[in-house]
């Protein structure tokens, strides 16, 4: 377990270093802060006091370096657009992303999950056909399309659920949540059912296509002809021995829905790090998209991270296998 | 579905979901948010406009866009270096401090410092002293004529605001230099400020003591940005939000369809043009030893290609005002003559083009931005396909402004888009010394195709140094003829703006410097 866990992290930080020379090369030819940061009147001196200022001036590896050395810190330095350090613009908007994704993810299990038992177990009926055909358009809609469709439906038509933002958030002072209040509740509706519907169909044809393929085995077989009740059958053997894939894929799907808010932030103008970081796009603020990079990259490695080791969990194999030094078999 | 829909509505006011208006609040969604509350912090329209529900200058633009009083009752000029301004007695801050002179040399101190990215907005500044507690007199460089246009923008801190809170240095981005202005305002202005969220929600309320006439009766303003054009607009429909400023154009026929909005829509002071570069040698064409368009007969070929009215028709859902002018008819400067454009006329332009030696055109880099102007990156799809049927080659190159904008700067273009609005200033002045004029010292900023003329530079920098008004504005006019008769750059319109209103607000004034100004929008009782 823990030669597994130190392995993971040497792996880990290689790739944030990766990660960090790729997104300060990109910067460094996405356009001209300086430019963005004077107001026209302002002369060519002011332009190139600010050059200097900022180390525009330095050499590139210099600047890496620079840039490398104060990441390490969590020191990313000023937002240009916000006039705020970057990791206290950030820490605003994660409870925002954070509060979206996690009941995204739980609609996306507590519906996937079953939903993809139930069209296993009962391939043929009206009703397993009706889920295939919605899971069909959850796979293939983009998210924003359903966005809009919702707003469309509930807000226009219905006039049910706000359009936009996250309704009234209660500050706890480290972290500022919309779980609190019926407004900030029904805010949540729409953005994280547009966000989790490609998920519970993702979610729901694995399992179903993962199962198929567990009730066929022997094993399987034997349990009915040992007179197991189904329900033991199908959850305990059969969803279990099927886990280890939809363990691995959620975990991936975490991290997509931490890209995918990206869209559905803009959408529902949800005030949350994806549509800080496509705000910052826009205005060229480099320090913030480097942050962003960065803890996206942070969050998919802890994310799998915790995946492996709920492998050890489910399938105590996986352990012997590292440990023999992959002679296991 | 008449009883459906009364459940569903049952439903909406048990739940509270979609919060109801209050009386006197006005709900704002633009459609950015704005950058600081700190009015020094960056050159930025939309937020000085939003500032100056909170700040106010010492004067400002009436609501026919002529300068009138404002925390400065009068002013005279004592000497051509000298003006005296005489302050408004009685005005309080919205702390409940007194309204004086301190408080002015304070505020062009912090405004006028040499990290100030606001500077630039008062470039004769020079210095300021105090003739006694309401008696200010401003030093310039001589024969400064636009002090006044300078000095709308300027908005005025209270001294003893700045010093308790450490503030009376501007913010600085560059420096990590976080101010206390950033975040907090205490202005003169007809609302307070209440509370910021960044991206989320600014809240003001009414400043009862006020110190003008209250002509509005909004008692707080709620302003929620909404990036998303069809959010935005669905929230307007579905009645979350009473005003936006930024009315999507291809929205207006539904807004407008829906009998509780209104849309109010009009050109604005921005004028849309193309640049030509104008360096000895083309930036990437066919033509390699010279550069075709340093040849007036070349710039007036691309000239007489140019449908404009199809592009008005098409292009802009006829909401632009075709022009032939760089600045709009509101911008002092401007004479009715400088509206004639070169006639379309394909036949003419191929003509002009083998006069000029080109009988089949030549190939140009064509630069345009995608998010910048309205419906920018149309216009140019539709002018090139017009260049095109003269047998020019244009090579379109699109893409967002932050990286369009670096090779406009390092003249990395044949021909290329640029809009001005002559804001802050709202004078021709403005166009001539940043655009027309040649790149010498602290003029032609945004010259960026090397063009030149040596009248044009003459009358400039005289009209520059001129305080007679209408002396000055002759020169600035026949300034901008002469660029026409050059064809130094095609004008192609104003491009329009467009706003809407809810069913909440009875009026709202809508000048053509897109400025919300809600101290005298009317809310319906």
């Amino acid at each position: 377990m823990l030669l597994l866990i130190i392995k993971r992290m040497a792996n880990a930080i290689f790739v944030i270093l990766a990660v960090s020379l790729l997104a300060f090369t990109i910067f460094k030819f996405l356009g001209d802060p300086v430019q963005l940061m004077l107001n026209p009147q302002a002369t060519q001196q002011e332009r190139d006091q600010l050059t200097e200022r900022l180390g525009l001036n330095d050499p590139v590896p210099v600047q890496f370096a620079k840039f490398v050395f104060n990441a390490a810190r969590g020191e990313f330095g000023m937002s240009y657009r916000n006039q705020m350090p970057v990791m206290e613009v950030i820490a605003e908007r994660f409870p925002a992303t954070f509060e979206l994704v996690l009941v995204s993810s739980i609609l996306a299990l507590l519906i996937g999950l079953p939903l993809g038992v139930f069209a296993a177990i009962r391939g043929g009926t009206v009703m397993a056909r009706v889920f295939h055909l919605i899971s069909m358009i959850g796979v293939s809609v983009p998210a924003f399309v359903i966005g809009i469709l919702l707003i469309l439906v509930f807000s226009i038509e219905l006039k049910w659920l706000p359009a936009f933002g996250r309704g009234k958030v209660v500050d706890l002072g480290f972290w500022t949540t919309g779980f609190l209040t019926p407004s900030g509740r029904a805010a949540l509706v729409m953005p994280s059912i547009s966000l989790a519907l490609f998920q519970i169909s993702f979610i729901m044809r694995l399992v179903t296509a993962e199962m198929l393929e567990v009730l066929r085995t022997d094993f399987i077989r034997f349990a009915k002809a040992r007179g197991l009740k189904a329900r033991a059958i199908y959850f305990r053997h059969g969803l279990r021995n099927c886990m280890m894939p939809v363990v691995t894929m959620t975990g991936m799907l975490i991290g997509d829905l931490i890209a995918f808010t990206l869209v559905t932030e803009i959408v529902f103008q949800w005030p949350g790090m994806g549509f800080l970081f496509v705000q910052s796009v826009q205005y060229v603020d480099i320090p913030v998209m480097a942050a962003y990079l960065m803890i996206v990259c942070c969050i998919f490695i802890t994310i799998n991270l915790i995946v492996d080791l709920i492998y050890v969990v489910v399938d105590p194999r996986v352990d012997q296998l590292v440990r023999g030094g992959g002679n296991g078999h | 579905m008449v009883a459906w829909r009364s459940a569903a509505l049952a439903a909406v006011l048990a739940g509270g979901l979609i919060a109801p208006a209050n009386a006197g609040t006005l709900r704002w969604a633009p459609q950015r948010d704005i950058v600081s509350m700190d009015p020094y912090s960056f050159g930025d329209t939309f937020t000085l406009s939003v500032l100056n529900h909170v700040y106010e200058g010492l004067v400002r633009y009436d609501d026919k866009l002529q300068i009138e009083p404002a925390l400065a009752e009068s002013w005279e000029v004592v000497n051509p270096t000298t003006w005296r301004f005489h302050l408004r007695k009685g005005v309080k801050y919205h702390d409940g401090a007194d309204f004086t002179a301190d408080d002015v040399l304070a505020s062009l101190k912090r405004v006028s410092d040499p990290t100030s990215p606001l500077r630039g907005n008062v470039p004769s500044y020079v210095s300021s002293k105090k003739v006694d507690d309401y008696t200010v007199d401003i030093v310039v460089t001589e024969n400064y004529p636009l002090l006044l246009n300078d000095l709308t923008n300027i908005h005025i801190f209270d001294q003893g605001w700045l010093v308790a809170n450490k503030a009376e240095a501007p913010t600085d981005v560059a420096k990590g230099v976080e101010g206390y202005a950033t975040s907090h305002a205490n202005g003169t202005g007809p609302f307070k400020f209440i509370s910021r969220k960044p991206d989320a929600e600014t809240v003001f309320e009414v400043n009862p003591n006020w110190w003008d006439k209250r002509k509005h009766n909004v008692d707080r303003i709620v302003m929620t940005p909404i990036t998303s054009a069809a959010t935005r607009v669905a929230a307007l429909i579905s009645g979350e939000i009473d005003f936006t400023n930024q009315a999507p154009l291809q929205d207006i026929p539904r807004l407008e369809a829906s009998s509780d909005l209104k849309v109010l829509s009009n050109s604005e002071l921005r004028t849309i043009f193309f640049v030509m570069n104008q360096t000895p040698k083309a930036f990437e064409s066919d033509v390699t030893d010279k550069n075709p368009l340093q040849d007036i007969k070349v710039r007036q070929a691309l000239y007489h290609a140019i449908d404009a009215d199809a592009i008005q028709k098409v292009v802009m859902a006829g909401l632009s005002r075709t022009t032939g002018s760089l600045v709009s008819p509101a911008i002092p400067g401007y004479v009715p003559e400088l509206d004639k454009r070169l006639s379309y006329d394909p036949e003419l332009a191929k003509k002009l083009l083998a006069e000029a030696g080109y009988p089949n055109g030549f190939s140009f880099s064509f630069l345009c931005r995608n998010t910048e102007f309205v419906n920018e990156e149309q216009i140019c799809q539709a002018v090139s396909a017009m260049w095109a049927r003269v047998g020019l080659r244009p090579n379109l190159n699109i893409g967002p402004t932050t990286i369009q904008d670096a090779k406009f700067d390092a003249g990395q273009f044949d021909v290329g888009t640029l809009g001005w609005a002559n804001e802050p200033m709202i004078d021709s002045y403005s166009i001539l010394v940043q655009v027309v004029h040649s790149k010498t010292g602290n003029a032609g900023v945004f010259n960026w195709g090397g063009w030149k003329d040596a009248e044009i530079d003459a009358l400039i920098d005289k009209a520059g140094a001129t305080v007679d008004r209408d002396e000055r504005l002759a020169m600035q006019a026949k300034a901008l003829l002469r660029a026409n008769e050059l064809s130094m750059f095609i004008p192609v319109h104003q491009q329009p703006m467009a706003w809407a209103t809810g069913a909440n607000i009875e009026s709202v004034l809508q000048l053509s410097d897109n400025k919300p100004r809600h101290w005298l929008t009317r809310m319906a009782e």
